[in-house]
């Protein structure tokens, strides 16, 4: 190997999210116990950009046709550009990342479409357990990883629950592979 | 448990020396706060870290060894290992490190129960897919004996190591959140925190740079010399005699304030009505907390200060700025020129409603004699407040032109000075609700007691609820004459009420936009929020981590960044407590006030302050 790390990329299977959209998985081996997980979603899609940009100018022209007001077009492309911007900086998450070094912590990080990357640290010490919870989500049953949290006061209990990877939403066959990997890393340490 | 090693970034490229920091308890983990260099007489390292412990509190020893070895510096490995027997440690750590190369290297060194000191191997190898544990490699062995620890099998349990490299004066400067109150215990603390906290509190340590002739030369942040600012300095200097001034200054001004004459009854009424009374006593509290002498130690009280000095910097340029404009081009007189015409106008347009009302409003029949009764009350009230403005008129402009100087002391002064001139001028319209809400209150009363009459009940002041009643005839008869009067008279005196309570509403709605924001400018903690974004170390929600690319052979490499405090955390754990202004009553318990009469004030000013 030229550096330390190992990396799995999408083996046979291809993993899909909830919604049936493609999605991938990359696993990276830092170390024994060190170990990245990445789930990419699919991309901004230019051509449902063009089409919702092509609708909402196609309107404000009509209603300019019809009254004959000019601030209803700077208005139609202001609005545009300012919803477009909320969506990649804020909405739109382009991969998340679960980083778990052990005896140190655990690192939660999602990645927007526009580059800005929001992260958060578990200290080891917090970290009950990582498991496999389901869920009812609208009409489906979907099942989801999560990290549970011990409470300060009574070690026995749970405190509270983080959800993994709440953008992506990947499907039991790629949970079970994070799963397994953490599970043996907890394991060690 | 794997063995953590906080390493700063400034000690990377630091000569062969000593390494001084602390160990955590519990955590398997160790800080590294400095390196100090050859030569150095190991006696006066013992004396100085003595002396750094009383100073900074943190428990300091000599971790282990560094050694960067430069051309013509072989040989040094035994010598390293020599001086773990001049400094008895439980654990001594030997880094490494070539030129060249980036990665470490670790031995540990552990001494047993009996002080034989053991060497452990605690390299982590490149380890591939997986730990098979036990197995020992063949070609790439490390030089050195392989003693195993008393009670290991063969190969031993190879311990792993982290390098976890840190900013240090980012880490010294910044600010943990949630900030933790009390005096935590070692124990069962986590361990971020308690490495922030053994970073900042051995600030003593990093007072001495490589320029100083002192027993020991050291590699830390500072090393190059310590940074200084003579405007800084100046301040400093500055500060403690203007500090001393405008506190004796504010006492005067207080005791002033508490003195029998302006306690008085009346006095002290007018002066908690009026919201420019209330904003100057809420000001000089403020004063009060920035200008005490004393320097703030905690960092709750040192950032309160400064949100509090920031904003009444930014208020009162606010407020000067407005005062030049104003005063330019004579603006104050052209306002005050305005005044009494909008006073006639108000009123003029409050006399064509009354006529309005007076006679068919929107179609409905109104009683004539209780709607020509209210009306040519009203009109006579109307006509007594104008004759009072024209009175005043000739000494508005005056009045204004020094009442408006007052705004050089801020901005929210400017704002609050506006509500109180607004409720003076619409002073007739809030009369006017309250004759419109009793009568109307008093109307609804009576009809509900009679209807109780009319159905034979009573209400029981004792037991608070409706008993049945027997009445005599003509209690029934006179009751029931009342009931029928008060019932066709209902809506001309609720119609009434309506108008005026609806102007009433407009006039608090503008007064209370007005509060609101001298609220914010108050309490939103511009210092925090600066800091959030041109410093943003400085407060930290947590931290982030980010592998460093390793060379095969090496420890894990992790490198620490500060994770900023989100901005919204930012506003809710700074804000300056203020009287908040806030709607007194919910949205339900308004209405229902509303429909029976009762006076509303829907903004209550807190006399206390809440958190």
């Amino acid at each position: 190997m030229q550096n330390g790390d190992q990396h799995y990329s999408m083996e046979d299977e291809t993993y899909t999210d909830i919604d049936g959209k493609a999605i991938s998985l990359e696993c990276q081996s830092h170390s024994g116990f060190c170990r990245e997980f990445t789930v990419s979603s699919a991309k901004v899609s230019i051509g449902r950009v063009m089409a919702y940009t092509c609708a909402v100018w196609l309107s404000a022209y009509i209603i300019f046709f019809v009254t004959e007001n000019t601030a209803v077009l700077s208005s139609a492309i202001i609005i545009t550009l300012v919803g477009m911007m909320v969506r990649i900086h804020f909405v739109k998450v382009d991969h998340e990342t679960l980083l778990i070094i052990g005896s140190l912590g655990v690192q939660v990080s999602s990645s927007y479409a526009s580059g800005r990357e929001s992260t958060d640290f578990i200290e080891m010490g917090k970290i009950k357990d990582i498991v496999i919870n389901e869920a009812i989500h609208m009409q489906t049953v979907i099942y989801y990883l999560c990290i549970l949290l011990k409470d300060p006061s009574d070690p026995e209990a749970v405190s509270s629950v983080v959800p993994l990877f709440q953008s992506s939403k990947p499907r039991l066959n790629c949970l079970v592979k994070v799963y397994k990997s953490c599970q043996e890393i907890l394991a060690k340490c | 448990m794997v063995l953590k090693i906080f390493f700063p970034q400034c000690c990377n490229k630091a000569d062969s020396g000593l390494l001084v920091g602390r160990w955590i308890p519990g955590q398997n983990s160790a800080v590294v706060l400095a390196v100090i260099h050859y030569p150095f007489i190991p006696g006066q390292v013992k004396q100085y870290i003595h002396q750094m412990r009383g100073q900074s509190g943190v428990d300091l020893t000599v971790l282990g060894s560094w050694s960067m070895p430069k051309e013509g510096q072989e040989g040094m490995e035994s010598f390293l290992r020599d001086l773990s027997t001049i400094f008895p440690q439980g654990q001594w750590l030997q880094l490494s490190r070539e030129m060249g190369k980036i990665g470490f290297r670790c031995h540990v060194l552990t001494r047993d129960p009996n002080g034989k000191l053991i060497q452990q191997e605690k390299e982590l190898k490149e380890d591939g897919g997986g730990e098979k544990g036990g197995t020992k490699r063949g070609g790439g062995e490390k030089k050195g004996e392989e003693n195993k620890v008393e009670g290991e099998e063969g190969g031993g349990e190879k311990d792993k190591v982290i390098f976890i490299h840190y900013e240090q004066r980012k880490v010294m400067l910044s600010q943990l959140h949630p900030i933790d109150n009390g005096v935590p215990d070692p124990q069962t603390e986590s361990q971020l925190p308690q490495v922030f906290g053994t970073v900042c509190q051995s600030e003593p340590l990093f007072f001495l740079d490589k320029y100083d002739d002192g027993p020991v030369k050291m590699t830390h942040w500072q090393s190059e010399g310590r940074e200084g600012s003579i405007i800084v300095e100046l301040m400093k200097q500055a500060s403690t005699p203007v500090c001393l001034l405008t506190t004796w200054m504010l006492t005067l001004w207080t005791s002033l304030c508490s003195s029998r004459i302006l306690n008085m009854r009346p006095m002290r009424f007018i002066s908690s009505k009026l919201s420019t009374c209330v904003q100057l006593s809420y000001r000089t509290e403020h004063l009060q907390t920035v200008c005490s002498p004393t320097r703030a130690t905690a960092h709750n009280h040192f950032m309160r200060k400064a949100n509090i000095f920031v904003s009444f910097f930014v208020d009162v340029s606010l407020g000067l700025l407005l005062v030049s404009w104003m005063y330019r081009e004579n603006r104050i007189g052209k306002l005050a020129n305005t005044l009494v015409p909008a006073a006639d106008y108000v009123a003029k347009e409050l006399e064509e409603l009354l006529q309005w009302l007076m006679g068919a409003p929107a179609g409905l029949k109104m009683n004539r004699a209780l709607d020509q009764v209210l009306g040519r009350f009203f009109l006579y009230h109307i006509h007594l407040w104008i004759s009072y403005i024209h009175l005043m008129s000739p000494f508005v402009e005056m009045i204004l032109w020094y009442v408006g100087l007052s705004a050089c002391l801020g901005l929210t002064f400017a704002l609050s000075l506006l509500s109180d001139i607004t409720a003076l001028l619409t002073f007739h319209i809030y009369c006017f609700y309250v004759y419109g809400a009793r009568l109307y209150c008093m109307t609804v009363y009576g009809l509900s007691s009679l209807w109780r009459l009319f159905r034979g009940k009573k209400w029981n002041v004792l037991r608070q609820r409706v008993d049945s009643c027997s009445y005599d005839l003509d209690q029934l008869f006179i009751g029931t004459l009342l009931f029928t009067i008060l019932l066709f008279l209902l809506p001309t005196t609720a119609l009434y009420y309506l108008v005026f309570t609806l102007l009433r509403l407009v006039v608090v709605m503008f007064q209370g936009v007005l509060h609101l924001s001298v609220d914010f400018i108050n309490s939103f903690p511009l210092f925090a929020m600066g800091l959030r974004l041109f410093r943003s170390y400085r407060l930290a929600e947590g931290v982030k981590f980010r592998v460093l690319c390793e060379e095969p052979g090496t420890p894990l490499h992790l490198m620490m960044d500060i994770n900023p405090l989100k901005v919204s955390s930012v506003v809710q754990t700074y804000r300056t407590p203020t009287y908040s202004c806030y709607p007194k009553d919910s949205w339900l318990a308004l209405c229902k006030k509303l429909f029976l009469g009762e006076l509303i004030y829907p903004w209550r000013h807190k006399t206390t302050k809440i958190d």
